[in-house]
């Protein structure tokens, strides 16, 4: 069973996904903050895979972008840092990148290196629904990939209907309209477009990502859907510890303190 | 006219690959434009301030001393007249109106070199209407009178940071603004490129360049079609728009002519259709010059109005159709070309357009020919440059 699917399966609420650039802050970061993130507690990796130009990203994530490919990081490289992980990772991971890298690598090559390696499901935002649906969703499926589709305070009703209907996995609902990292705090108007999505009553699970950080904006978020995702705040973490020369361990306390534990 | 079809495809290339949070703006977008720019309303303040306010129609100048040089009739389409100094200008005044008919309340852009940016800040003063321009950090610092004019304007310019720090980081920055602000705020792009509705929205924009080209010449050549339209193409709006009312007549050569910087192999180009492949870049599948990875790689060109690492999907499709035909130009040649056409005909040229007279040396044509160059801007802003250059 894909893991994404099984996750969602045995558990309902507060699932903490965790979003980190591959190859940051150094190239052979990846896998031990995968491991980490494992040890810690969080539920779902999100790997990023840079990208020269992140339209939907904020300065954190940018940069965290540039970095990692001035590092050198690139798919092959990824793929060949990822062919072991799941010796020891048993996490549900999804891959998060932009859609030109792939294109150019190949969709299908891609597909099959990621099923290999054992990704269970893709986010790539620039990818339109449309697109997806006429000619990426057969490959994705062949190779048990599950695909995410974001959702925006401005996303209408019948494109969220649409989007649950072309959904497997999850739905991303982006907190505000904003790009990652730009804003911080939970305000009334975001909880009152939680609780307007929440009533849909859709078939597959949401996660609520942007503007997410510590316990606070976690469980809050936790409360309208079935976890929540934390990205910039978590890069910013990972450029701290680094200074402090010590990953493992602050990445155990900050999972340990998002999650009220 | 240039047919798009109803995904925003020019054959392979074009759509809109848009996040999400972009989706509801472009689609707002999508189903009005078409309605509203074609609306009789709209047309007359479009033409009314094209006449009055940009200086139109600019004329089509016969540039004997020229003609006689090369061995054919070349005219000039004097863009570099309009108001602004550009034809970037039709552009604006057509999104600005259209912005307001949608109710927007503010504008934002993307600039490189800066003209975009002038021309977006000047439409938004006559209009009344908040601008904030992004652009650059290096080009801010290498485009100083620009960005100060955009602030005597009134406009706000913002740099952006992160990347290469040039035309695409600042496009990039203006399309992440526009999903910070989803609601009242209007993205002027300033070239044909970016998602669906952009590349087609202004190319139709531009398209009074033909328009008025056909008249021109049926007034001084007893026939609409000239044998060749030469433009200068970075993401290419002066070209589409010369274009646009001729590609569906093959009889005329279309010639594209693009930035090869400090030539095709040297690493420092920005001649997209000779070393790009097909990728998406700022929303549309276009050729696109980049790693093997995938990442987008930064282009050069002494002009910084052609320094961009894509092209429009319209352009990608005259190129991959083989309907146009496509030069490219080293930052010498093109230099050489401004000073020629300064002394021929007493224009100083924009380094952009200089690109499309040097091209006069690439191709052949014949001794009866008709060709018409878009000189799409003026010199004034490139005086730095040309001095920095300093060989004349």
């Amino acid at each position: 069973m894909n893991r994404i699917d099984k996750l969602f399966k045995d558990k309902k609420k507060d699932i903490l996904s965790i979003y980190f650039t591959a190859g940051f802050p150094e190239l052979e970061d990846t896998l031990p903050i995968m491991r980490a993130l494992e040890k810690a507690g969080a539920d779902i990796i999100e790997l990023g895979v840079p990208y020269s130009d992140p339209i939907a990203d904020g300065p954190t994530i940018q940069d965290s972008n540039t970095l990692a490919l001035q590092n050198g990081m690139s798919l092959n490289k990824l793929f060949e840092q990822l062919a072991k992980m799941r010796e020891d990772i048993s996490l549900p991971v999804i891959a998060m990148g932009y859609l030109n890298p792939v294109v150019q690598y190949g969709i299908e090559k891609f597909c099959k290196k990621c099923q290999e390696v054992g990704v269970d499901g893709l986010i790539i935002p620039d990818l339109p629904m449309k697109q997806y649906i006429s000619e990426y969703k057969d490959v994705f499926d062949a190779y048990g990939l599950r695909n995410t589709f974001l959702i925006s305070p401005q996303t209408s009703e019948d494109r969220i209907r649409e989007i649950d209907k072309h959904s497997d996995g999850f739905i991303y609902m982006v907190s505000s309209a904003s790009i990652t990292g730009a804003k911080s705090g939970i305000s009334q108007e975001q909880i009152t477009y939680f609780e307007r999505i929440q009533k849909m009553g859709l078939s597959n699970p949401r996660l609520i990502g942007f503007g997410i950080s510590d316990n606070e904006t976690f469980s809050t978020a936790a409360k309208y859907a079935h976890g929540a995702i934390i990205g910039s705040a978590f890069i910013n973490l990972l450029k701290k510890a680094k200074k402090e020369g010590e990953l493992s361990g602050v990445i155990t306390s900050y999972i340990k303190k998002v999650k009220g534990e | 006219m240039i047919a798009v079809d109803e995904n925003g495809f020019y054959g392979k290339f074009g759509g809109a690959y848009i996040p999400e949070m972009l989706y509801p703006n472009i689609e707002e977008l999508r189903e009005n434009y078409l309605e509203i720019t074609t609306s009789a309303d709209f047309q007359e303040e479009f033409r009314s301030l094209l006449k009055d306010y940009v200086g139109r129609p600019t004329p089509l100048f016969f540039a004997g001393r020229l003609s006689e040089k090369y061995g054919a009739k070349i005219y000039l389409k004097r863009e570099d007249l309009c108001h602004t100094g550009a034809h970037k200008v039709n552009n604006t005044v057509g999104q600005i109106i259209l912005a307001k008919k949608l109710g927007k309340k503010r504008i934002i852009a993307e600039t490189g070199a800066g003209q975009h940016g002038v021309a977006t800040a000047t439409v938004c003063a006559l209009m009344g209407m908040d601008c904030t321009v992004y652009m650059g950090e290096v080009d801010m610092a290498r485009q100083k009178p620009n960005v100060e004019r955009m602030r005597i304007l009134g406009a706000k310019v913002v740099p952006a940071t992160s990347g290469s720090k040039t035309l695409k980081d600042a496009t990039n920055e203006a399309m992440r603004q526009w999903i910070n602000n989803p609601v009242d705020t209007h993205y002027i792009i300033g070239s044909v490129v970016g998602p669906h509705p952009y590349p087609e929205m202004v190319a139709r924009f531009q398209s009074v360049i033909s328009e008025e080209m056909k008249l021109q010449l049926l007034e001084k050549e007893g026939r609409e079609n000239p044998d060749l339209v030469i433009a200068c193409v970075g993401g290419g709006s002066n070209a589409a728009g010369a274009f646009y009312h001729y590609y569906n007549q093959p009889e005329v050569r279309l010639i594209a002519v693009e930035a090869a910087g400090l030539g095709i192999s040297s690493g420092k180009s920005a001649a997209t259709t000779l070393l790009g492949k097909p990728g998406i870049l700022h929303g549309s599948r276009t050729l696109l010059m980049q790693t093997e990875d995938g990442q987008v790689v930064e282009p050069h060109s002494i002009s910084a109005g052609l320094d961009y690492p894509g092209i429009g999907p319209v352009h990608a499709h005259l190129f991959d159709s083989g309907r146009g035909e496509f030069v490219a130009v080293e930052d010498e040649a093109a230099m050489q070309a401004g000073i020629m056409l300064s002394r021929l005909e007493g224009i100083i040229p924009a380094i952009e357009s200089a690109h499309a007279f040097s091209a006069l040396d690439q191709i052949k044509f014949n001794k009866e020919d008709v060709i018409v160059i878009n000189l799409s801007g003026r010199g004034d802003k490139d005086l730095e440059t040309y001095i920095k250059w300093g060989n004349y």
